[in-house]
């Protein structure tokens, strides 16, 4: 009989995946904002994620709301434990999202907005990655519930993942911009992207390295053999694609960048896979443990089954109708 | 003040600012709809320049509601793990429902409704917009069946964990005993809400200039609904109430301010000042026996007090008794105004009626203020429960220190403020704008210059 756990852990997973490709670049051209020109250069950037943001957080709630519905005792012992970050997360993406709006509306306090913009963006990235590190270096629980303090999340290792992860949407909206404009918008996006891609290399090293250190599982799971072999893979590909993505960068690709920055992604959430299976509160709780009742995974699969293949098609339609360069002139 | 109490304020206060947008974004999704379609249909322009009017001012309320709603699907799991984890399995399944029916269509079709009306087809532009309507309906039905279930649950079975766990038939979650009545009330009072606000604005242009076309048309499309669907609210009200009284007496008791059982016939308590703690309505002012005549259609049949009820059980009875009477007063002025409306119509002077216009300026917000009192009476009328009469409030909440509630309160009043306090000033500021006369149609939309965005582009094309 097919595990319908295992199969909602994947949705669950796809979800994140998918918040993670889409909201990524549009929270890293949030971080890059307070480097680019007032004026045009803001504006482009601003128009090039104007019309799909929305619908690239709908993904966070997906998350979310999926994770209540499909592990609901993940869902209550998580969000206790990571109770600061995630209300500054939230505090963030409400003043970056509002700015959307705003900008626009009041040009005489643009710079505010603009700043709101810079300011959510950053803590919500901050935030997000500081709330993946806690959960990676293990949070008390006891019985159905979190038992430790609402301090517990902060440690330099979840400083590290926070600062990190920060470093790899910036990453992914500088290549985003690569793809989507021009010019001098354009040179400044490509000069962004090669010293973040370092920046990200350097930081995914420090945190694989410290990640194995935390708790036993983590280290067994990457490095006893003949496991090995196989998890030895996803370094590898790791230095693969970095140089693919440093090449492409140097020979001025426009869409390549964004490609291999996402792939780099993708290993990562791999890797953090590798580290986490099969539990959905790393070392504490598997996803079995955690799981709605057949019946609540059964009526939700349904919906799931039929519903995303739509919605990823019309998703894809928008972006089709957006698709192009974002000039001064709007969409080509 | 306690964890708890810190907790229950916040969702009070994050909630309460959530519902402003979306009541108001259901019926102004709908009123764009119709708008488009009238265009597409007659081809006048004048519906073209309200679609542009007020599509402006719908991107400012929609991203209001985004954000503030990501938050609410936060709050249950941040504030209120125990009830997550224990009710879970149930309301989980239909908030997912929500975001891969509801959330997921407004979010992807929103850029094109927004942006797009240059780069597809009018036939496509519209079918955009049609599917951001429909996806704030069906958000509202997702909520809703929530909501209702944890005011009348049915359908599920207790698990040995504690949980809530569903039984053999969702049919029997979702369309629990409350659900099609609360859901009929509340999308209907999100369009009048909305169609309050348009006339609100429609009468202030029309004070200043009655010839505006753009004014006469969203005012008197307002007033129709007025006219004819705050009625039909009262009616719906009615009914909601008497389901209420079957499924959550304690409710209406508190609302009617019933302490005491009345074996021979109920008093409807016009206004008066509850005391609880003495169990009785001070310097009430009554109707005889009103109250069973309205409950149970009967002078004389019997109705029970909070008196037969456990103390322990009792929702707090001083803030439903108001808030249901400001709900109830609004709803009667704003079928007062379409009744007034009517009348002037009929005499071939509704925009020529200054006076009324500057009524209808004056219930503008009406709305908003019935909605948010109408949610404090079904919402604080279940206390003190979460899941009515099986869990309480409590035993609801995370293990949180209050200072962490606390701070995170004052934080999220702090954003709040400051963000949606901009986007209302933003909101007024937009409204305060009269709707151009005479515009082209849409087609063709101007050309984006470098720092404009579409939407103002959009409306400033329309002045060609």
């Amino acid at each position: 009989m097919i595990d319908l756990t295992v199969i909602w852990a994947a949705i669950i997973g796809i979800a994140i995946v998918a918040y993670v490709v889409l909201d990524g670049f549009d929270l890293g051209i949030g971080i890059l904002f307070p480097t680019l020109k007032v004026g045009p250069e803001r504006d482009v950037a601003m128009n090039s994620i104007a019309p799909v943001w929305d619908g690239n957080e709908t993904w966070l709630v997906m998350g979310g709301g999926g994770l209540l519905a499909a592990f609901p005792l993940a869902y209550a012992i998580v969000l206790p434990a990571l109770y600061a970050p995630l209300i500054a997360m939230l505090l963030g993406l409400v003043l970056r999202g509002v700015a959307f709006e705003f900008r626009w509306r009041d040009p005489r306090h643009r710079p505010i907005w603009d700043l709101a913009f810079a300011v959510g963006s950053t803590v919500a990235a901050l935030a997000q990655g500081i709330a993946l590190g806690a959960l990676l270096q293990g949070i008390t629980v006891v019985g159905r519930a979190y038992a430790g303090g609402w301090w517990e999340w902060f440690s330099p290792f979840s400083l590290l993942t926070g600062v990190s992860l920060a470093v790899g949407y910036a990453l992914l909206g500088s290549c985003w911009l690569v793809w989507k404009s021009e010019g001098d918008l354009q040179a400044r996006a490509f000069a962004h992207a090669t010293r973040l891609a370092i920046a990200l290399l350097v930081a995914i090293a420090a945190i694989s390295l410290a990640t194995l250190t935390l708790e036993q599982q983590y280290y067994r799971r990457w490095l006893d053999f003949p496991g090995v072999l196989l998890t030895a893979q996803v370094p590898l590909a790791t230095l693969i694609v970095s140089v693919l993505l440093f090449r492409a960068l140097r020979l001025r690709r426009e869409l390549q960048p964004f490609l291999y920055a996402l792939a780099l992604f993708g290993l990562c959430i791999m890797g953090l896979a590798v580290s986490i299976w099969p539990n959905v509160i790393p070392a504490r709780l598997t996803i079995w443990e955690a799981a709605a009742p057949h019946r609540s995974q059964v009526f939700m699969l349904w919906g799931a089954s039929v519903l995303i293949p739509v919605i990823l098609a019309y998703t894809g339609w928008a972006y089709w109708v957006f698709r192009g360069k974002v000039g001064s002139e709007g969409y080509h | 003040m306690t964890a708890l109490e810190l907790a229950r304020a916040q969702f009070a206060f994050t909630v309460s600012f959530h519902f402003l947008f979306p009541a108001f974004s259901i019926g102004l999704a709908s009123f764009l709809m119709v708008l488009e379609g009238l265009w597409l249909k007659t081809g006048k322009g004048v519906y073209a320049n309200l679609y542009r009017y007020w599509l402006k001012i719908f991107a400012v309320v929609f991203a209001m509601g985004v954000v503030s709603g990501l938050v609410m699907s936060y709050q249950f799991g941040t504030n209120w793990s125990v009830f997550s984890d224990k009710a879970g399995p149930i309301i989980g399944p239909l908030m997912a429902y929500e975001v891969l029916t509801a959330f997921f269509l407004e979010a992807g079709f929103l850029g094109v409704m927004l942006f797009g009306i240059n780069k597809v087809g009018r036939g496509l532009h519209f079918v955009a917009t049609c599917a951001v309507a429909l996806g704030t309906f069906i958000s509202a039905f997702w909520i809703l069946a929530v909501n209702s279930w944890m005011q009348t649950p049915t359908g599920f079975e207790i698990a040995a964990n504690g949980q809530f766990v569903p039984g053999p038939s969702w049919w029997a979650i979702v369309f629990n005993p409350s659900f099609p009545y609360r859901l009929v009330h509340t999308v209907i009072a999100a369009y009048l809400t909305t169609a309050f606000a348009v006339g609100g604005v429609g009468a202030w242009h029309l004070l200043r200039d009655s010839s505006n076309p753009g004014a006469r048309k969203m005012f008197s499309m307002a007033m129709w609904m007025a006219a004819i669907v705050a009625p039909v609210q009262i009616l719906a009200g009615d009914a909601h109430g008497l389901n209420t009284l079957e499924h959550q007496p304690a409710k209406v008791m508190a609302m009617e301010g019933h302490y005491q059982s009345h074996p021979d016939g109920a008093p409807l308590i016009l206004l008066g000042i509850p005391d609880s703690a003495k169990g009785r309505v001070d310097y009430a002012i009554e109707i005889p026996k009103a109250s069973s005549l309205i409950l149970k259609h009967d002078p004389n049949a019997p109705l029970a007090g909070l008196d037969t009820v456990a103390k322990q059980d009792h929702p707090p009875v001083g803030i439903v008794f108001w808030a249901f009477r400001v709900m109830v007063g609004l709803g009667f002025a704003m079928a007062g105004l379409g009744l007034l409306s009517l009348v002037l119509r009929w005499r071939g002077r509704l925009f020529d009626a200054p006076l009324v216009h500057r009524l209808a300026v004056a219930m503008g917000p009406a709305g908003f203020v019935a909605v948010l009192a109408g949610w404090i009476v079904t919402e604080t009328g279940r206390q003190p429960f979460t899941v009515y009469g099986l869990l309480r409030t409590a035993q609801s909440a995370s293990p949180l220190d209050a200072p962490a509630v606390a701070a995170s309160l004052a934080a999220f009043a702090a954003v709040y403020f400051a963000a949606f306090g901009a986007g209302i000033w933003y909101l007024l500021h937009l409204m305060k704008k009269p709707p151009l006369p005479h515009e082209a149609l849409p087609e063709p939309i101007p050309v984006r210059a470098a720092g404009i965005t579409p939407a103002a582009a959009l409306i400033e094309g329309a002045g060609q």
